[in-house]
């Protein structure tokens, strides 16, 4: 739910990185908080636990500067992927913009790939949202790894409504900022 | 393609709601009020100007208060209408504004809990009442376009330098 407040003249809106644990939502975080220039981005933060787990959100915001008058902030949060953080999940989820899904290329990830989407239905549903009516991509990570599903097999699985894909090695910045680009230019477009 | 709904916070809006924080504040003697909607935006902010990152704190203070909503559920309760955090020197108040808004109030020593409590009642039902007239405009609203055009085009311009060659 972006906020237009005409009295500070701002911007926000709320893109949420989705996906099964150890996908690499964090790192796609981790990434462009290190590369995107200091002066446009705030602080990281990361509810992590002592094992570097994301335990409840990891938080940050990106400046556009201002467009037209108005500062442009994108909030990028991740959520925990553990099935069991669900409750946590669901609250990150809460007025939400726009969604990256991060999926794990490895074939033995799959399953969990599946049931991390059917997840991200439900839980948007619960908010009164459609993900068919949301801005939203799938970033396939880990490219790199010898043991991946194709992106056949990929597609044919986690997106039957064929939004943008791309493919990604999170920890290298390959196709991160690809992602990040897409997602926010179609939370943009939903602006007008 | 629509995105989730969203509200605005007008000039109007703003004028109000400063002038009844500033009020709380005179009133409670408190440092600094915030108003931080239920996702995690800063809304607004009055007294004190704050000397920490606002941006991460209003987010820090929504998930506070939503994992708070879910404990409150869970011992069969609605939810918890406010919350207390008590520090060394300071202390923070978190009070729920019609469900679409938490208050934020910091204060220190020259003040107390009961004097924060009674007058964070007071202002937060007026808030309440402002808050559901900005959203209930907003939700009646037609959907028309609330950027213009030229905004997409330069965000998008905007994105592409921003984040084209990293």
């Amino acid at each position: 739910m972006s906020m237009i407040n005409y009295a500070s003249r701002e911007i926000n809106c709320k893109i949420v990185y989705y996906g099964p644990g150890l996908c690499g939502k964090t790192t796609n975080l981790e990434y462009i908080f290190e590369k995107v220039a200091p002066n446009t981005r705030g602080k990281l933060i990361s509810l992590a636990t002592e094992t570097e787990r994301t335990l409840f959100f990891d938080f940050l915001p990106v400046d556009l500067g201002a467009i037209r008058g108005f500062k442009t902030r994108f909030h990028l949060y991740t959520v925990p992927g553990q099935v069991y953080y669900n409750a946590s999940r669901k609250l990150i989820l809460k007025g939400v913009d726009g969604v990256v899904f991060v999926g794990d290329s490895q074939v033995e990830r799959l399953d969990a790939n599946i049931e991390s989407m059917h997840n991200l239905y439900e839980n948007l549903s619960e908010y009164g949202l459609d993900l068919r009516e949301i801005p939203f991509v799938i970033q396939y990570n880990k490219r790199d790894l010898p043991n991946t599903s194709s992106l056949q097999e990929l597609e044919a699985q986690l997106n039957p409504n064929r939004v943008p894909h791309f493919e990604a090695v999170a920890v290298r910045g390959i196709g991160v900022f690809d992602t990040l680009k897409a997602v926010s230019k179609l939370v943009i477009k939903s602006l007008s | 393609m629509a995105g989730a709904s969203s509200w605005s916070f007008e000039e109007r809006d703003f004028q109000r709601i400063d002038r009844l924080l500033q009020g709380f504040l005179y009133d409670s003697n408190a440092r600094c009020a915030l108003l931080v909607d239920r996702t995690g935006q800063l809304v607004t902010t009055a007294g004190e100007k704050p000397d920490f990152d606002s941006t991460a704190f209003a987010s820090l203070a929504a998930a506070d208060f939503s994992a708070n909503d879910q404990l409150a559920s869970m011992i069969g309760e609605n939810e918890f209408s406010s919350l207390f955090h008590q520090g060394e020197k300071e202390s923070m108040y978190l009070a729920d504004v019609a469900r679409r808004v938490i208050l934020v109030v910091l204060f220190d020593n020259r003040t107390t809990l009961g004097m924060i409590r009674i007058k964070v009642k007071g202002v937060v039902r007026e808030l309440a009442e402002i808050f559901r007239e900005m959203f209930d405009r907003s939700a009646s609203a037609p959907q028309t376009a609330r950027v213009e055009s030229a905004f997409v085009d330069e965000a998008e311009d905007e994105i592409d330098r921003l984040f084209g060659d990293l």
